[in-house]
């Protein structure tokens, strides 16, 4: 799984591009449910790639992998114990998407100033997000389902020029 | 969700929405649409370029002059500008900020094959930001950096021979601008700060092709072109005031994208009034290195005696005597010479600035 990166050239249009960061580089499995790098059924492997300095915030590093859960006890199905149980309990799960893709990476990867990545349930104004290479303004935001082995590119456009 | 056609050739998938018009455009037409806007910035009115003119961009490494350096050179082929294109950078001397970035402009250079023009505030002033920081403190250090940056670019593209410097400035940039000089009462420089294009009779023209260019889409041209930028923060940046008129801009164009247009036509549209131009003090040059200046000395002179000095504060507010000679063991700057390029053609008599050019629009009063 933890494939290489294609190295060499350092043309990457993120925004970072010194030797030595290229050379060091690893991809950041995230240790998540005891195995590490282990993905189980019910997970999503979400690959995340961060640009404009935004890998600062997250260990340095500038990729990510991450495996989210496929489905997410909806917020009004869990703040809400109604006494009947549920009939339909995947009816209460929604499929994850990209509010749970952030919300996890803020509880898992961020490692320091969340309020440079976070705004509300989304992120700052002026951080550009792609959804495996498509503007996520296309792809319906923090609405997006996503798929399995989805890629989210996340640039800040903040700083630098 | 399914696939979004791109709204201009309707047959490839869009990848894209452009924060200007809202239009959903595939790669291709977006790099057509981008590359095409810039042209047209260049070539309206009467252009800002002049056949043979030697010209060079500004280039720190950052994602603005990388993608310019990129799109320069490609629509000088394309249309055939007939320009010499340099880069130019300035080294301010801070340790892990400028090296990295530099070696960013040194791979762009070879990528572009543009001749590379690297000038150290160490080479010209004696003195690099890291020493600058050390003994000023990180409160006044942005002044030292802006007004020994600007007179360096100036130097350089003297070394260089140059007629006219580009930079990357972008719509997002300029209308900050305008935010920072409305919030500073700094009114004469509202209009100017919005020209695509300002020269005054001793200063070397200056353009910003990417006037109407949205950052969004100078990261998403970066990205698809996979072109080579350094992105980190300037170590010593905390420019609180103006990081604050960034989030607020931010935050505007989140709600509505034309709010970064909007608010460049608004500087466009004051004007000065007659008082306040005869308010502003005539040019002449600094009685110690020869450089434009409004007093004796120039800005980066007195800042330098400043520093020489050993003064903790902006020499800026200190009284400027008679006394034009640096005090003995003072370092100074090297005389400030143009040799300015004679351009094939007759230049056309733009000795305008901002603040000469009549504006459209009412004057404030
Ligand atoms: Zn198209
Ligand atoms: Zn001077």
């Amino acid at each position: 799984m933890a494939q290489s990166i294609a190295s060499g050239s350092s043309s990457n249009g993120l925004g970072y591009s010194s030797k030595r960061e290229i050379a060091t580089e690893e991809l950041v499995v995230e240790k998540s449910g005891g195995k590490a790098g282990g993905k189980g059924e019910d997970e999503l492997e979400i690959r995340i790639e961060f640009g404009g300095g935004l890998h600062l915030l997250f260990s340095q590093q500038p990729r990510h992998t991450v495996h989210l859960p496929r489905h997410t006890p909806s917020p009004a199905a869990s703040s809400d114990p109604s006494p009947e149980p549920t009939a339909s309990e995947a009816a209460d799960n929604h499929p994850a998407t990209m509010r749970d893709l952030i919300r996890h990476m803020k509880r898992t990867i961020l490692s320091e100033r969340e309020e440079m990545f976070g705004e509300g349930d989304g992120v700052r104004p002026g951080i550009l997000v792609l959804i495996n290479d498509a503007d996520w303004e296309l792809e319906g935001e923090l609405e997006y389902e996503l798929k399995d082995r989805d890629e989210v590119v996340f640039i800040s456009t903040l700083h630098g020029g | 969700m399914a696939p979004t056609p791109c709204q201009l050739c309707h047959t490839a998938r869009a990848l894209v929405k452009r924060p200007k018009t809202g239009q959903q455009v595939c790669k291709t037409c977006f790099f057509e649409v981008f590359e095409t806007e810039v042209h047209n910035t260049i070539v309206e009115g009467n252009g800002i370029f002049r056949r043979g003119e030697r010209v060079a961009i500004g280039a720190s490494g950052g994602k603005d002059s990388t993608v310019l350096a990129h799109v320069l050179t490609m629509l000088n082929h394309r249309y055939d500008y007939g320009l010499d294109l340099f880069l130019l950078s300035i080294d301010e001397g801070i340790t892990g900020y400028r090296d990295d970035s530099l070696e960013t402009v040194k791979q762009n250079q070879v990528e572009y094959g543009l001749p590379l023009k690297i000038l150290s505030y160490n080479d010209l002033y004696g003195w690099t930001m890291d020493r600058i920081v050390e003994q000023v403190g990180r409160r006044n250090n942005c002044t030292f950096c802006g007004v020994f940056r600007r007179q360096a670019l100036d130097r350089g593209a003297a070394q260089l021979a140059v007629d006219h410097i580009v930079t990357g400035h972008n719509a997002d940039d300029i209308a900050e601008t305008v935010l920072m000089n409305i919030m500073r009462g700094d009114v004469a420089r509202l209009g100017r700060c919005t020209a695509v294009t300002t020269q005054s009779e001793d200063t070397i023209k200056r353009s910003k092709p990417f006037k109407y260019a949205y950052e969004k889409e100078i990261v998403m041209y970066a990205y698809f072109k996979k072109l080579t930028y350094f992105s980190t923060e300037c170590i010593y940046s905390p420019d609180a005031y103006r990081g604050h008129a960034r989030v607020f801009l931010k935050d505007l164009e989140a709600i509505r994208p034309s709010a970064i247009i909007d608010i460049i036509h608004s500087g466009e549209s004051f004007v000065l009034d007659q008082n306040t131009q005869k308010g502003m003090k005539a040019m002449q040059t600094c009685l110690r290195c020869g450089y434009m200046s409004s007093n004796d000395l120039c800005k980066a002179c007195a800042l330098l005696q400043g520093l020489e000095s050993g003064m903790d504060r902006s020499a800026l507010h200190q009284k400027q005597g008679g006394d034009t000679a640096a005090p003995s063991g003072h370092r100074t700057i090297p005389k400030y010479e143009r040799h300015a390029h004679v351009p094939v053609s007759a230049e056309a008599g733009g000795g305008a600035e901002g603040i000469d050019t009549p504006l459209k629009a009412l004057a404030i009063s």
